[in-house]
């Protein structure tokens, strides 16, 4: 659940909650392509980097630092499994190339984890749909879309409702073997989706009482617009994207390794 | 039976709901918790069957640590009846609703079998016994819900609003039956914000606002009582309303009852002209 925590949108103003989202989706891809095409650690911890800023000027570091905290587990996990895969590979013998690799695919998941964190952080659900709107999306889909976001957080409020409830009646959730557990998950789910085609009616029903969908064309107060902030994440984006791209192709990128034995003989060399 | 002593509780979010709550609740009370949305009164309850744990201070049922047994264990002995009865419903028909509890409880078949059948019983559901709880109305579903806890008869029940969508009918027998329970030396909660129900029921009142109680004592004090119910932003049932706006004719002020009401205007006209 905390890893969701770290993705819900909390009103906040900052240079980075006012820009426009389409340019910070823009700006996510592009840190995702760049995430994708290296493997090596030093450009990953770059991309880390780079972001950090960002945090400090939306101020939502506690929040990102939670949404971070959430997917500790997961990182865990890819680096563990690495780790085990390339320990057997290497016949049985851990050397720090191993241990530079592995941290590099735990960091690159890191980094995808760390810019959609900070997209969803300081972009409103209706900004986001706001976004995809004027890009042309249908207005039932962009709808859909804002809805179902909206939604996520008022669903897992449910769950952990039901959940009171049924441990209330005595079920136990802890314990048991695999389909025992799977099985104890029933009382939960079926009050949870029955719940939410419910509310889904109900939603309907409020809407088409409010005449929902009576004009063909739809206008909005609001109309996004570019500003000189958006320029400015526009060319970062685009030095990202041209940095990244020159040096996956051209650069011989160093593991952080060679760099600091290299570093280490160059300065016993001086001495 | 229930001690509370000096607790805290802070949501995961950082809302401090309870802000230092000590009481005791003993065998057979009926106890009404309330006060205005977000007073902690859910909160509070939520501590009794351990589904919430204190941040800071303690919380005995039955001399037992809630932070040191599970709420499964402890809900044997204190039923808790949620609000939103669609919070629990699951079961294709009633009586399987009914029989998860006992289940879950390790009773036995043919004990289980009689429990539904006393349950349905005691709340009018027989009827119902192979319908699907998603058929029926909001009352009978809450009804159901109230019913397949009652099933394992715990010792002490929490109703978190009881009255919520229940006509005239069905809170007269939802009163009856808390009456009846607590001759049967049951332990009851109930939170509400039904001023009018409270009265009729003449329970132990709790006043809460803002995390603390500011008011615990029998309901005709209480809810008589203007100054602590403006505190807790309550209006006065109906009754007592009518002796607080006549105060020059010399009667009692703690009146909630329409008949005592009834009793005392009448004597007082009797008098006024024979």
């Amino acid at each position: 659940m905390s890893v969701f925590g770290g993705l819900k949108f909390r009103k906040v103003y900052s240079p980075i909650h006012s820009l426009d989202p389409r340019i910070k989706f823009v700006y996510v891809c592009a840190i995702f392509v760049a995430a994708i095409i290296f493997s090596e650690l030093i450009p990953l911890l770059l991309l880390f980097l780079i972001q950090i800023p960002f945090v400090f000027l939306a101020r939502v570091r506690r929040e990102w630092l939670n949404s971070m905290r959430g997917a500790a587990f997961l990182a865990a996990v890819i680096f563990l499994s690495n780790f085990v895969y390339k320990f057997i590979a290497a016949n049985y013998s851990v050397t720090a190339d191993i241990l530079e690799s592995c941290t590099a695919f735990t960091l690159r998941f890191i980094v995808l984890v760390e810019s959609f964190s900070v997209f969803f952080l300081t972009t409103s659900p209706d900004h986001l749909g706001l976004a995809l709107e004027q890009t042309h999306v249908p207005y039932e889909f962009v709808f859909a879309f804002t809805t179902a976001v909206r939604f996520v957080p008022v669903l897992a409020e449910e769950a952990q409702t039901i959940m009171d409830a049924q441990k209330a009646r005595g079920l136990e959730l802890e314990g048991g073997n695999f389909l025992r557990r799977i099985r104890n998950y029933i009382p939960i789910l079926i009050p949870l989706i029955v719940s939410a085609i419910r509310r889904s009616l109900e939603l309907a029903e409020a809407m088409e009482s409010r005449a929902w969908g009576a004009t063909k064309n739809r206008t909005n107060l609001y109309v996004l617009r570019m500003h000189k902030g958006d320029a400015v994440l526009m060319v970062i984006t685009l030095a990202v994207l041209v940095i990244a791209v020159y040096a996956r192709l051209y650069v011989d990128i160093p593991s952080l390794n060679n760099l600091l034995r290299n570093l280490f003989s160059t300065t016993r060399f001086l001495i | 039976m229930i001690e509370v002593r000096d607790i805290h509780f802070t949501y995961p979010n950082g809302v401090e709901a309870l802000k230092g709550v000590s009481l005791k609740i003993g065998r057979g009370e009926f106890v009404a918790v309330m006060g205005q949305n977000g007073a902690g009164k859910t909160t509070l309850v939520k501590h009794f069957n351990g589904l919430l744990k204190p941040t800071s201070g303690q919380v005995l049922v039955e001399g037992a640590d809630t932070t040191k047994v599970s709420v499964a264990s402890l809900s044997r002995n204190v039923g808790f009846v949620f609000q939103n009865p669609d919070h629990q419903l699951f079961s294709e028909t009633v009586e399987e609703e009914i029989a998860f509890g006992l289940r879950n409880f390790g009773f036995k078949e043919e004990v289980i079998d009689k429990r539904i059948e006393w349950a349905l019983n005691l709340l009018a559901l027989t009827q119902y016994r192979k319908t699907s709880p998603f058929m029926l109305s909001g009352g009978e579903r809450k009804r159901v819900a109230l019913a397949s806890v009652l099933a394992w008869d715990p010792k002490m029940l929490i109703l978190d609003e009881p009255t919520i969508g229940q006509d005239y009918e069905q809170k007269e027998k939802l009163r009856q039956f808390i009456m009846q329970m607590k001759t049967q030396e049951k332990t009851i909660v109930m939170v509400t914000h039904d001023v009018e129900f409270v009265a009729e029921c003449d329970p132990r009142v709790l006043l809460m606002r803002e995390g603390r109680i500011i008011a615990d004592g029998a309901a005709t004090e209480i809810l008589t009582n203007q100054e602590i119910l403006t505190e807790a932003s309550i209006v006065p049932p109906q009754i007592a309303q009518i002796f607080l706006e006549l105060p020059n004719l010399g009667l009692p002020r703690n009146v909630i009852d329409v008949y005592e009401a009834q009793k005392i205007l009448l004597g007082y006209l009797e008098k006024r002209i024979g």
